[in-house]
């Protein structure tokens, strides 16, 4: 799989690349500027970028522009999004296309090589993987305001990983029980949130946050 | 809103001006008057002691009434009327001792003075000048209707039944003169009533503003703010530099011990070494959200990538109210102005969350070009009662505004609603 990663601070690139090529991507651009990935973006066509937030020249939010900018000029490329920090508002900006293929992580999370790979992947095939802190947030904002309709509290964990981006196999894996009772669990909460059930994972995410954001 | 904007027209500059005044009027007459006879009252009773306990609190409310009307003269005609109080010191006393200290200050303060005296001309050529304007506008009304057929009410028509202005009524003939008087009113007030209503600003600047020793006074207040802000920033160095010491140092040199435990147990008690390295990988992730609380605590990374607008916005999304923001920023400022605007928002947002019970707040940003100002009001529907004095985060805010010459005016009747503005000048970029 072939990837493009920019990133401006040397140590963290360079371990990047390693780890990813310890996973058979094929790293075929390492770019430390906004600029340098507009340009890597256009010419060399990968399956997915890792983009950090802040990139120079003007460290600002020139990676997430770029990586915006890009989407627009090609919808659905699929970005991963790393960032020393994690807000709903750029979350909201990376997702409102609705076209999937967005992850947008803290770089603490390339700590489980295991599983930052694993969002590279999700993402690379079109799915989406949120930070828990960004989900978090959502989820305990709304529960001040309104119970999430009764959820239990194995539910409320199943809706947060679901929120995520996790697929359902992931979360049976992660919280030790059988696929068929986290299907179950889904359907529950679908139910309960009134929202129509779908097979598809990037739609269920969509929909989950969509219902969050509702009451705004 | 804005009464001197060229899109609006001359008509509903005239009948805007007409509006303000009546209100003005209105409300500033009782307000004035109110807050005179209690600042009167309390002074005098300074003598026999329970003045030195009410004094403070009159004064302070007397000072942010005077505030709302500085907002106001800037919002609606761009008129600057310095606020120049001297600010306590920043250990003032609290209890019956800080109390009367206070009081003191207070007292001793010219613009405590000179803002008695205001409320004094408020209430006479003050709303004199503000009633003028809607009396222009609104009188002529009155004009219309007798020439309509109200005289019938005051007269048969056979004697002189009402008067308008200086027209007796006494018939259909005479009402028609009232119309034409209200006419002749009405030609005036569409000329007049904006600059009547901006006499009533100049006349407030006019009292408020210290005639001598200005100079004087704004150096005091420079001294003041300085000496905050020098005071503030070294409170900041010394929390960052205990939280850098406490949290993330310590847990780095934890994780190092842990990795030299490893080195040594790696082959003798691998099983043991492995449960280190996962608490030494957590100790890692606990020191960068350490870390990261203490940026956010220091210059938020949104605020730096995208400036003030969505930083707001972005603060608002993580509270647990439902909170509207909405922004008008056509630049950024400078990052001194915008990260005191931030904090002051957070602030204010953070006691409304913790003391208001609202559940739903408004954010409203917004920079005018004319005068130069950005302006903030922060408005909750909780349940009010909201106060600057001693001991509230607010006059926190306000010295800290200080330093930026910004103003804060704070409307918090008991029972609600809270509204918060903030003004500080500065220009766009």
């Amino acid at each position: 799989m072939r990837v493009v990663l920019a990133e401006d601070l040397f140590l963290l690139r360079d371990g990047l690349v390693r780890m990813l090529e310890a996973y058979d991507f094929e790293v075929v651009a390492a770019v430390e500027s906004g600029p340098e990935l507009t340009k890597a973006l256009a010419e060399s066509e990968p399956d997915v970028a890792v983009v950090d937030v802040r990139l120079p020249p003007s460290h600002t939010d020139e990676g997430l522009q770029c990586a915006l900018a890009a989407r627009r000029a090609r919808p659905g490329l699929p970005v991963l999004v790393l960032s020393q920090h994690v807000e709903q508002l750029y979350a909201r900006e990376l997702l409102a296309d609705g076209n999937g293929g967005i992850g947008y992580l803290l770089k603490d999370r390339v700590f489980d090589a295991d599983q930052f790979i694993d969002a590279v992947r999700r993402v690379a095939a079109g799915g989406t993987a949120m930070d828990p802190q960004v989900i978090q947030q959502l989820l305990s904002r709304r529960a001040t305001e309104a119970p999430l309709g009764g959820l239990t509290p194995r539910e409320m964990e199943v809706l947060e990983l679901m929120a995520q981006g996790r697929s359902n196999a992931a979360i049976a894996g992660q919280l030790i029980v059988t696929e068929r009772a986290i299907a179950k669990h889904t359907s529950n909460i679908f139910l309960k949130l009134g929202l129509p059930v779908s097979d598809d994972d990037n739609r269920r995410v969509l929909a989950v946050i969509a219902y969050l954001d509702q009451g705004r | 809103m804005d009464a001197s904007g060229a899109d609006g027209g001359r008509a509903r500059r005239a009948l805007v001006a007409g509006a303000r005044g009546l209100v003005l009027a209105v409300v500033g007459f009782a307000g004035s008057l109110t807050l005179f006879v209690l600042s009167v009252l309390s002074i005098v009773f300074i003598v026999l002691g329970v003045g030195v306990l009410t004094t403070p609190a009159v004064l302070s409310l007397v000072r942010s009434w005077a505030n709302r009307r500085r907002v106001l003269a800037a919002e609606w005609y761009g008129i600057r009327v310095p606020a120049l109080y001297r600010p306590f010191p920043a250990d003032a006393r609290t209890g019956l001792v800080g109390q009367a200290e206070r009081c003191r200050l207070m007292l001793g303060d010219p613009a405590t003075w000179r803002d008695l005296l205001w409320l004094l001309a408020d209430m006479t050529a003050g709303f004199v000048t503000a009633l003028l304007p809607a009396a222009v506008i609104f009188y002529p009304l009155e004009g219309y209707a007798l020439a309509a057929g109200l005289w019938r009410i005051f007269t048969d028509g056979t004697h002189v039944g009402w008067w308008y202005g200086f027209v007796p009524v006494g018939g259909q003939g005479s009402a028609f003169l009232a119309a034409g008087l209200a006419t002749a009113l009405l030609v005036a007030g569409y000329f007049t009533a904006p600059f009547l209503l901006r006499a009533h600003f100049q006349l407030t600047r006019a009292v408020l503003t210290p005639d001598e020793g200005e100079l004087a006074a704004r150096v005091e207040v420079l001294t003041q703010t300085r000496r905050d802000a020098v005071d503030t920033s070294a409170a900041e160095l010394r929390r960052i530099e205990r939280d850098l010491h406490d949290g993330a140092q310590a847990r780095l040199v934890a994780m190092g011990m842990d990795l030299g435990t490893i080195e040594a147990l790696v082959e003798k008690n691998p099983q043991k070494a492995k449960e280190l390295l996962a608490q030494a990988r957590r100790s890692s992730a606990d020191a960068l959200t350490e870390l990261r609380d203490l940026v956010r605590g220091i210059h938020p990374p949104v605020l730096a990538e995208r400036g003030l607008g969505d930083a707001v916005k972005a603060l608002a999304l993580r509270l647990p109210v439902t909170t509207d923001v909405d922004v008008d920023l056509p630049g950024r400022t400078d990052a001194p102005v915008e990260s005191a605007a931030y904090f002051a928002v957070s602030e204010v947002l953070t006691n409304a969350v913790k003391h208001s019970g609202a559940d739903r707040v408004w954010v409203d940003v917004h920079h005018t070009g004319a005068t130069g100002m950005l302006r903030i009001a922060v408005t909750d529907n909780g349940k009010g009662g909201a106060s600057i004095g001693a001991g509230s985060g607010l006059s926190g805010i306000e010295r800290r505004l200080g330093t930026f010459d910004g103003v804060l005016a704070v409307s918090s009747p008991a029972g609600g609603p809270t509204m918060v503005t903030m003004e500080i000048p500065c220009a766009l970029s």
